[in-house]
């Protein structure tokens, strides 16, 4: 039925069709409601069921948990503030209310760029920005004014993707590039403790752990509280349940690297215990390693950031040094840079930067390998 | 030293259809046979016949233009039939229409059992090779080509297992045939200085046939496919170095030149694995090599069918027509059913029945169970995004991903320094199958070796 109103409509958006020039975009839609008819003509004539729609589908239902822990949070801790009592559907309601309109703007924004872009270059639309679009929300506070977040999301998606040549191209995670932008552009909006509260109450508090913390108040909020999410915060950031079976979706999948995820988890825990063994002057040297784990976004940042497979190391060494340093990173940046508490997106940036440069050595390893192999089989010879 | 080798990386593709082992009665007659110039790489055919020449068994159809040393024999009896040109006059097929009992051209005397080779030189038995057309059993790595009658190959490589969707098996093949395998292995170990490497299979090879071959260097291998494929076995006994040339025979074709050289005749007789989920039944067929797969299949289909033929497995093989020919050196049949259906919101679904190396659908929810599987891209083109994974498939120490991009990209520096010589596109196979982003690597590895070979020649 459907099928056959596409099938009819289909020629004019083909070559000399009247809306030819939108041919990106009604395939998109149309490999959305259909996978395609094609068959295999060259290589292997079987393929797997999985294509990029479904590997990015997953990213998405692996951000779910916190999207949805995230809403309910948002209105969890405007109540709080309030100091009102409601039910728990008018707390989820308001959360909803306050967060889908961010998510509504993200998408309408990239995706109107990304459709463009594919027409331009005659390309079929790629899916990565499904992930991007679910990702920049969850990174924001949420009372983020709505044009900040199309400003933030187009300049994300222009000169954070497409001016490298689109997905898979982007040398840093756009999602990333959005917040850093508006974290520079409009830190008022961005830090401080006014902004993680949706409609807070002048007179309540609404510090987040790191910023108590970088305002010496140690050991106001418990592990356990920061282990089950209802604290201020970016709305996706704060639940490390919530992320942690994102974590879990996305390793059994094998969607992402099991590699980045622990081996960033291990660099902030190393970092973590050298640094409360050296000590020093700063309150934030007392923190134990392990909060770190729990603190801001670095748990975020480990399960969905850093393991975006484009800016991160390719090879399978590279992958270890890559997650192990940005752990390493982050929890440095947030003890000696008391300006920067937030170090994991400065942190996965960074290393994204960086990230060629570690392929560079284990490719060249690799090669070097193969090369030593050659002159002794020449030396034999002769 | 023989050496044990085990594997861990690899995916075994659980596809319904595997030939049943047993051999199928040959009612059917074969009415036409074809000998494919195209099936070899780099071949520039030369015709010794025309349409209406009478041929034997073994008398010369082309030969290749820059080696004329090396020729393509008919392997029936009968009348050419048809010379198939396609695009630019490329031959495409030589047709023989064969008569009732085929007529042997003879290379030599019947010795049978009582074969002596040591009096014959490494040269005589190439001579004889070469002359019956069996040479072109003896392929070459890097490239994958017919072998240079003149190089020095540091070993020969016989793998007697093929690990790939509905591989057959050559322990069912070579059962009764242990003579002359045998006899084909001595000939070989004529053919270079190094040693000749007969590599079997842990659990899958059971056969006395292989296990206690003699004159040959045993190795067990483990683990899932591609282990079967010779590259990737060369890859862990020896790796190829440039400059470096290694050849490798598959076992039924090793049969066929020890027939040579114990019967005096080219007998191109093989038993092919018949397989897939569109057959009513599957199993092995007594036939000659360039047979026209018409009479196998034609009433052997199931209701409904919508079949592809593909000569050899169906990751690595060619597209046939149902009245196309088994390939040169193919020793399977597939019949998989066509996909070209469309697929509403099959991205989104759960997917309890879909097939995947991905556990992104729920189907891993019963592991082992086996799929039929179409020839549906199941998705669009789209940027290789995802890193790591080719990994998991490539049991090799190659960087595929570096390799793949150094490929598309013709940096022949990078190919030689990321191990090109080392590989062949069938070893890839796999990644293309697992690939999300339906990207052609098989084509992308084979022209990357293309451009090095004209760059090195």
């Amino acid at each position: 039925m459907l099928r056959k109103i596409i099938d009819n409509i289909k020629p004019n958006f083909q070559k000399g069709g009247k809306f030819s020039f939108l041919h990106s975009s009604f395939d998109a839609f149309e490999t959305l409601l259909f996978v395609p008819n094609k068959v295999t003509t060259t290589g292997a004539h079987i393929r797997d069921s999985i294509d990029s729609k479904r590997a990015m589908a997953i990213v998405v239902i692996a951000l779910v948990p916190a999207l949805l822990f995230g809403m309910f949070n948002v209105g969890y801790q405007h109540f709080l503030s309030q100091g009102e009592t409601v039910d728990f559907f008018t707390t989820f309601l308001y959360g909803l209310w306050k967060v889908l309109p961010i998510i509504i703007v993200t998408y309408a924004t990239g995706l109107g760029i990304e459709f463009a872009v594919a027409q331009m270059r005659g390309h079929e639309v790629n899916e990565g920005f499904l992930v991007t679009g679910m990702l920049i929300p969850l990174l924001l506070p949420p009372d983020i004014p709505l044009w900040m977040v199309a400003v933030a999301t187009a300049f994300a998606v222009i000169l954070g993707k497409e001016v490298f040549g689109g997905t898979g191209m982007n040398v840093w995670n756009p999602a990333l590039i959005a917040r850093a932008f508006l974290f520079f552009a409009y830190p008022s909006q961005m830090s401080g403790d006014k902004v993680w509260i949706s409609g807070k109450a002048d007179a309540y508090s609404g510090a987040t752990p790191l910023a108590e913390i970088s305002s010496g108040n140690l050991d106001i909020v418990s592990a356990q509280e920061m282990f089950i999410g209802l604290i201020p915060g970016s709305i996706g950031e704060t639940s490390k349940i919530a992320i942690l079976l994102g974590a879990i979706i996305l390793l059994w999948t094998g969607i992402a690297s099991f590699r980045i995820m622990f081996s960033v988890v291990l660099g902030g825990l190393t970092m973590g215990w050298i640094l409360n063994f050296i000590g020093g002057e700063s309150i934030w040297t007392q923190v134990p390693a392990y909060e770190h784990l729990l603190m801001g976004g670095f748990l975020f940042g480990a399960v969905f950031m850093a393991t975006d497979p484009v800016t991160a190391s390719q090879t399978g060494t590279g992958k270890w040094v890559y997650g192990f340093l940005i752990g390493v990173i982050a929890v440095v940046i947030r003890v000696y840079n008391p300006a920067y508490p937030e170090g994991m997106m400065l942190s996965i940036l960074l290393m994204n930067t960086f990230a060629p440069l570690i392929d560079h050595y284990v490719i060249n390893a690799n090669k070097k390998r193969r090369l030593k192999r050659a002159k002794i089989v020449a030396e034999q010879t002769i | 030293m023989s050496k044990e080798i085990r594997l861990k990386r690899g995916f075994t593709i659980q596809i319904e259809g595997e030939a049943d082992k047993s051999l199928m009665s040959s009612t059917f007659k074969i009415d036409s046979y074809a000998v494919k110039p195209t099936d070899f790489y780099g071949m520039c055919p030369k015709l010794l016949v025309e349409e209406g020449t009478v041929v034997k068994a073994g008398t010369p159809l082309f030969f290749d233009k820059a080696d004329e040393r090396i020729k393509i024999t008919s392997p029936v009896s009968g009348v050419v039939s048809a010379i198939v040109r396609g695009e630019k006059r490329v031959i495409e097929q030589i047709k023989i229409t064969p008569d009732e009992q085929i007529e042997y051209i003879k290379f030599g005397e019947p010795v049978g059992a009582g074969y002596d080779l040591s009096s014959q030189t490494a040269e005589q038995i190439k001579s004889k090779l070469l002359e019956s057309g069996l040479w072109a059993y003896i392929r070459t790595r890097p490239y994958h080509m017919i072998a240079d009658p003149d190089a020095q190959p540091k070993m020969i490589v016989i793998s007697t297992f093929d690990t790939a969707p509905m591989g057959p098996d050559y322990d069912f093949i070579a059962h009764d045939q242990k003579l002359h395998f045998q006899a084909g292995l001595d000939v070989l170990a004529k053919l270079t200085e190094g040693k000749v490497h007969l590599n079997i299979h842990e659990e899958l090879t059971r056969d006395d046939v292989f296990l206690y071959a003699k004159n040959v260097e045993i190795n067990t291998f483990s683990g899932k496919h591609p282990v079967g494929n010779v590259g990737i076995q060369i890859h862990h006994l020896d790796p190829i170095n440039k400059g470096e040339v290694v050849w490798f025979v598959n076992p039924q074709d090793v049969i066929i030149i020890g027939r040579l050289f114990l019967d005096g005749v080219l007998n191109a007789t093989k038993i092919v694995a018949l397989a897939g989920s569109e057959l009513k039944r599957t199993g092995y067929h007594k036939i000659v090599a360039g047979a026209c797969i018409k009479s196998l299949v034609e009433s052997n289909l199931i209701d409904d069918a919508t079949p592809r033929y593909i000569s050899g497995n169906v990751l690595t093989g060619k597209q046939i027509l149902q009245d196309g020919y088994l390939g040169f050196y193919d020793h399977l049949i597939s019949v998989i059913p066509e996909g070209n259906y469309y697929e509403f919101m099959g991205w989104a679904m759960p997917g309890f029945f879909k097939f995947s190396f991905w556990r992104s659908f729920f189907s891993w929810l019963m592991p082992g169970k086996k799929y039929v599987l179409d020839t549906n891209y199941h998705g669009g083109h789209r940027a290789l995004i995802f890193t790591g994974q080719y990994e998991k498939v490539l049991p090799m120490d190659i960087l595929p991903m570096q390799l793949i991009k150094a490929c598309i990209i013709e940096d022949i520096e990078a190919m030689e320094e990321l191990g090109i010589y080392e590989v062949d596109a069938e070893d890839f196979a796999l990644c293309e199958y697992i690939d999300p982003s339906k990207t052609e690597i098989q084509n992308i590895i084979r022209k990357g070796m293309d451009l090095v070979k004209q760059e090195m020649s």
